[in-house]
């Protein structure tokens, strides 16, 4: 059986010989919009349940917020939707939406406030895996009768366990979880009180630009226009997601003019397409950051100084002017930039010669031996060769140990790994998002059992930095929490056994004659109303 | 000696036919067949260092609800009860629901089997009608240009990567000469014109009588059917060759040329007649093999077949969907066993 990295090899030579010119003979209809991309990923429809970037993609287009990213000025941060204002209690611990006009599910159904009491409730008692966004507002099965209610059709009222950052819930509230279901179609849809559950995996009932038509798992998803939303009607009338794995098959497709948009051509492929007057390739920077953690339950890598040594013995550089081209930038604070508070300090730059004499200055002057657990995508594995070549010249020997996704991070929740090399999204576009996995850990004992935190997965206790981490969440003045974040990443970076290295860059190629295609940036899923061709 | 009876022990046993005999050992060999092979899969799946509860949950999931998700599963009951309770539901027909496409598994297979076989039985058709005549040429012509192609063609089969070969297929007749469609089994422009009957495409086209749709479907299905075929070709001419040489070299074909028969008749009806049986298992074989599901051109071809619906979801530790295509393939193997027995009796009087 051959494997799977054999479509490399196989992508490379079929980009070397197709750099001819390809004859374009054909192009999608101009209210129609055709994407090839990678969608297997896509297990469910359901806004409470759906925790996947394909399945983001969908949501986004097909159910509308109480407060939503504007595609065309995400600097913006979140702005009313359906919600149309909101008032904070003097405690800060009730905020009350009032409800905006002309918004109408695909059904013809009115949004009210009891379809969005309706949604965040369901959100809560289905206890899904996305859920957590909401419930660590002091949501839970038992209370959301009386902290999330609609006292009219106009009206939401949502009581919190204590006072947040204002920013920080809504900012959550836009996140897939936060979409408002059309409440009359999901109940005559429900089966054995699973609350529409099993339904909207495979159907939708939103009150978006799109509605799902059709989806064929591994194969297509076919949109059409929501004949009844509220906004501008979308140029594109239709939407077909193709689920094409190919990078060099994606770009034969785009250079016939058969799709308009490719989603994940490979640095090959991309620089294949330089010359062509026909296609041009946007970059948008993205959440995901790539990074290597080192588990203290390993003695040697509890020391400041071999810790500060590998961090200077990483070819950052080298890595994104390589193999990483185009496809990821240096960062090395655990916010993305674009996000509030991203630090964007680089303190550590590839320098043999400081790490050696730091490794000298360490318990460990003779070096010591290291596995790196690393699952088996190429940029992945690539990475930790990089890794095992440049610590190996500060005298750590390191083995790689491969594995598929679900092995290595495995032994990574188990806290088994020496080094994790990996990659982390934002689940939702609050800074919290990340510093509440990368600087939360205030119970490391094994019993604590709290595998979603990566300091936990490391086995780094950090009571004093959890505590300033919980301090930026509630502090509602934005410009004070946005300092406290850059003091909090500055902290990390020195002292943490993490080495963030990366944030990724999407490149997407498109027709010439694409307008206005956004991916959704750091924060957010991409659009598709308002694209234009 | 189905029409007599025995005595033991005083009893006196019911005459049992011997077609009925057979029938039941075969019904009991491919159930025994089946449940092995099931055993073997979900005893892989269970035994894996992965742990399927974050298969289903995801990465971010609380104690709580990993712990909820764990019981769900039946994870907390023995080995052999989780095993019983799969093959129960197994036989009331639950497959169960792939925590990949959150989907009845029987839902999937169903959409994803129909695929793989429209390919495969155009890809071994192709290899087939191209495939036996060149063998019996080349063995007929031995050693000429005509034996230098097959084996060169032969070789080719073996040796190139399908990838390679499916990548510049796609590029040039696809990307550079525009002759095929892309990929995927239907043009966006032609999804859902037609009712899906059969799942096979090209036959629900045939029967609503949408021509237009058939073409597009032709379109999409001849590249990689060809790339297919010609893998079948290559495997089937060398086959051929072989067994014609064998029959060739035979004493009975010396005396049928004596005897002043015609090459056409000493060839073909003569030897070839002969190697039939053999060729019977060779292209159930290929047949087999290209039911399967292959892989690699499902993923060139964006081909949404039951190979790449089994491995990717391996990958995802989607045990149900795995086990389920599992049944399907193992049933497919069987059936097609059956099959070439069934025609060895009809082929080969000495096999009754």
């Amino acid at each position: 059986m051959k494997t799977f990295t054999n479509f490399g090899k196989a992508a490379l030579v079929a980009t070397l010989l197709g750099s001819v010119a390809l004859p374009a003979f054909a192009e999608t209809p101009p209210n129609m919009l055709v994407i090839a991309n990678r969608i297997d990923d896509i297990k469910t429809f359901d806004p409470a349940e759906s925790f996947e970037f394909a399945g983001a993609d969908v949501s986004r287009n097909v159910y509308e917020k109480l407060v939503n990213f504007d595609p065309l000025d995400l600097d913006a941060g979140y702005a009313p939707q359906l919600a149309a204002s909101w008032d904070v209690s003097e405690d800060g611990k009730t905020i009350t939406f009032t409800m905006a006009d002309g918004h109408v599910f695909a059904s013809g159904n009115p949004v009210t406030a009891k379809d969005a009491e309706f949604s965040l409730r369901r959100a809560v008692l289905l206890n899904k895996t996305p859920s957590f966004i909401l419930t660590q507002f002091g949501f839970t099965a038992d209370n959301v009768e009386d902290t999330i209610k609609a006292t009219d059709d106009k009206t939401l009222v949502i009581t919190l366990d204590k006072q947040y950052a204002l920013s920080f819930v809504l900012n959550c509230l836009t996140a897939t979880i936060g979409g408002i279901v059309d409440s009359e179609t999901v109940m005559a849809n429900e089966t054995d009180g699973d609350m529409g559950n099993a339904w909207l995996r495979t159907n939708t009932a939103g009150s978006g630009p799109y509605k799902v038509l059709d989806w064929k798992p591994n194969e297509s998803v076919m949109m059409d226009l929501n004949p009844n939303y509220g906004g501008d009607e979308p140029a594109m009338k239709r939407v077909i997601v193709q689920h094409i794995q190919e990078s060099a098959t994606q770009r034969l497709q785009l250079e016939r003019g058969d799709i308009d948009i490719a989603r994940n051509l490979s640095p090959e492929d991309v620089a294949g397409l330089e010359g062509n007057a026909d296609v041009k390739v946007v970059d948008e920077l993205r959440g995901r950051l790539m990074y290597w953690s080192a588990n203290q339950k390993v003695e040697a890598l509890t020391d400041p100084k071999v810790l500060e040594a590998m961090k200077y013995a990483v070819d950052y550089k080298g890595m994104a002017d390589s193999f990483l081209k185009g496809q990821y930038t240096v960062q090395q604070a655990f916010l993305p930039l674009t996000f509030l508070g991203a630090l964007e300090d680089k303190p550590f730059a590839f320098d043999i010669e400081k790490a050696k004499s730091l490794m000298a200055e360490s318990g460990y002057p003779d070096g010591f031996d290291l596995k790196i657990s690393v699952r088996e995508a190429q940029e992945r594995i690539d990475i930790a060769q990089s890794l095992q070549n440049t610590w190996g010249q500060i005298g750590i020997n390191v083995e790689l140990i491969v594995g598929t996704g679900a092995q290595t991070l495995d032994r990574y929740r188990a806290r088994e790994h020496d080094i994790y090399v990996g990659a982390w999204g934002p689940d939702y576009p609050d800074p919290n998002t990340n510093a509440g996995t990368f600087a939360y850990n205030p119970d490391n004992s094994d019993e604590a059992g709290a595998t979603g935190l990566l300091a936990w997965r490391n086995a780094w206790g950090i009571p004093e930095m959890s505590e300033e981490t919980l301090a930026a969440v509630v502090e509602n003045d934005t410009e004070k929490r946005k300092e406290m974040y850059l003091a909090l990443q500055k902290e990390f970076q020195q002292v943490s056994p993490f080495g963030v290295m990366f944030q990724q860059i999407e490149q997407n190629a498109m027709a010439s004659s694409v307008e206005n295609f956004v991916a959704g940036g750091a924060t957010t899923a991409v659009s598709y109303w308002v694209i234009t061709k | 000696m189905a029409q007599t009876t025995s005595q033991k022990g005083g009893q006196r046993r019911l005459p049992v036919p011997s077609w009925l005999r057979k029938t039941l050992t075969t019904f009991a060999t491919v159930a025994i067949t089946l449940l092995g092979l099931l055993f073997v899969t979900f005893m892989i799946g269970r035994v894996m260092p992965i742990d399927p509860v974050l298969a289903v949950i995801g990465e971010r999931a609380t104690q709580a609800q990993y712990d909820e998700a764990y019981l769900a599963l039946g994870l907390d009951k023995p080995l052999l009860v989780q095993f019983g309770i799969y093959v129960t539901d197994v036989l009331h027909g639950d497959f169960g629901t792939s925590i990949r496409t959150g989907k009845q598994v029987s839902e999937d297979i169903a959409r994803v089997f129909p695929a793989t076989l429209e390919l495969a039985t155009l890809g071994t058709l192709i290899g087939v009608v191209l495939g036996v005549p060149l063998g019996v040429l080349a063995a007929v012509y031995r050693g000429s240009w005509i034996d230098q192609i097959s084996r060169f063609v032969g070789l080719i089969g073996y040796s190139m990567p399908i990838f390679w070969l499916g990548m510049m297929g796609l590029l040039i007749f696809y990307g550079i000469l525009g002759w095929v469609a892309g990929p995927g089994r239907l043009g966006v422009f032609y999804q859902g014109l037609v009712p899906d009957r059969t799942g096979l495409l090209l036959l629900d086209a045939m029967i609503a009588g949408d021509w237009t749709v058939f073409k597009d479907a032709l379109s999409h299905i001849i590249l990689p059917a060809c790339l297919l075929g010609y893998y079948s070709l290559a495997y089937i001419s060398r086959m051929t060759r072989s067994f014609m040489l064998e029959q060739l070299n035979a004493e009975y074909v010396t005396t049928a040329r004596v005897k002043g028969l015609s090459e056409w008749d000493v060839v073909w009806k003569h030897a070839f007649r002969n190697i039939s049986i053999q060729l019977i298992t060779v292209i159930a074989l290929a047949y087999a093999n290209l039911l399967e599901g292959s892989v690699l051109t499902e993923i060139i071809f964006a081909w949404p077949g039951i190979g790449s619906y089994i491995t990717t979801s391996l990958l995802s530790n989607d045990m149900n969907s795995v086990l389920g295509g599992t049944v399907v393939i193992g049933t497919v193997f069987v059936a097609l066993n059956i099959f070439s027995d069934l025609l060895y009796r009809f082929f080969d009087p000495r096999a009754k």
